[in-house]
């Protein structure tokens, strides 16, 4: 079973009000040291068989198409969770 | 009789007050299903306000793959007037028969208030029994009202007279130049995020001239499409 990675960010011209929401409630707990924050969202597409360059580029479609909307957000990672050894809701262990 | 379409997806929530604006107008109104791509010959179609698909991945992402989606898109390149209202404005920007999109209100709150909105264009099929310059009040309901576009798209928008409705008195959400409402380039799809088929009836309205809740500043847009269409 193999899966894919999108990450899909706010555009850095947005103003991003989720992250600015989380970025006034960090020092109310103590992390001062975070000055700002923004939020994104992390899909994770599942295939029956291999990551293929064929699958990555049919996810890095549907990134284009479906899971981002280009006047709002950029697509920042379109990659193979394994080969890039990220931990996922699958397989996380911190 | 005209026949005036109205949408309903997953999730919609001013459907009923939609087809209702509509009938006061003089239209009938007809209503359509998402997972339905035969428009039942409408002259005119309204995608209501509400939360299609809980606004999941964006609001309107989802339901831009709707398959009534792609008759609506085919009918209004050939001129058919649509009218986007809220959750309907944001499924018209995510099918990009509009330009820009809707973010979180800059306040991060959820508004519902009686709001101003200057009218800039009188030359829509949606708008043209209002005159130029004047300030209606219809309610304002929403979360994700904040509309954004680049500078360029802002600055063709304003150029070619396609900023239909302005926020005045208060920008409930921070949009970009104070933009409550758009047209395409033919003028034929209007977007905005107010909604006015919650002022077309005394007794249900926003407060008016003639004392509270009789507003019924929004009933113009169906009397307009109606009478655009037996025109």
């Amino acid at each position: 079973m193999g899966l894919v990675v999108v990450d899909v960010m706010p555009k850095p011209e947005i103003l991003d009000p989720q992250g600015k929401a989380v970025a006034g409630a960090l020092p109310r707990l103590g992390f001062a040291q975070f000055v700002s924050v923004r939020q994104g969202k992390r899909f994770e597409l599942e295939v029956d068989g291999p990551v293929t360059p064929e699958v990555l580029e049919a996810a890095a479609e549907a990134a284009r198409q479906v899971l981002s909307n280009p006047v709002i957000e950029d697509v920042v990672n379109v990659a193979d969770a394994e080969a890039e050894g990220s931990s996922t809701a699958a397989g996380a262990d911190a | 009789m005209t026949r005036i379409g109205v949408v309903t997806f997953p999730g919609t929530l001013d459907d009923r007050d939609a087809a209702r604006a509509v009938r006061l107008s003089g239209a009938e109104a007809v209503s359509l299903w998402h997972a339905d791509e035969d428009l039942h010959g409408v002259d005119a179609v309204v995608l209501p306000g509400g939360f299609s698909y809980g606004d999941y991945l964006r609001a309107g992402a989802i339901s831009r793959f709707a398959p009534v989606m792609t008759s609506i898109v085919e009918a209004a390149g050939k001129g058919m007037p649509v009218l986007g209202i809220c959750n309907g404005f944001q499924v018209l920007t995510e099918a990009h028969l509009l330009p820009g999109s809707m973010v979180k209100n800059d306040h991060l709150h959820f508004v519902c208030r009686e709001q101003q909105l200057e009218v800039e264009n009188v030359d829509t099929p949606w708008t043209r029994e209002y005159t130029r310059g004047e300030v209606i009040t219809v309610p304002l309901k929403n979360q994700d009202g904040q509309y954004v576009a680049d500078e360029h798209t802002l600055d063709e928008l304003e150029g070619e007279g396609r900023v239909v409705f302005r926020y005045r008195g208060w920008n409930p959400n921070g949009s970009r130049r104070d933009i409550a409402g758009i047209c395409n380039a033919a003028g034929n799809v209007v977007g905005l995020m107010p909604h006015p088929e919650h002022a077309v009836e005394p007794g249900f309205g926003p407060d008016g001239a003639r004392g509270p809740r009789t507003g019924t500043d929004g009933m113009r847009f169906f009397t307009s499409v109606l009478h655009t269409l037996v025109g």
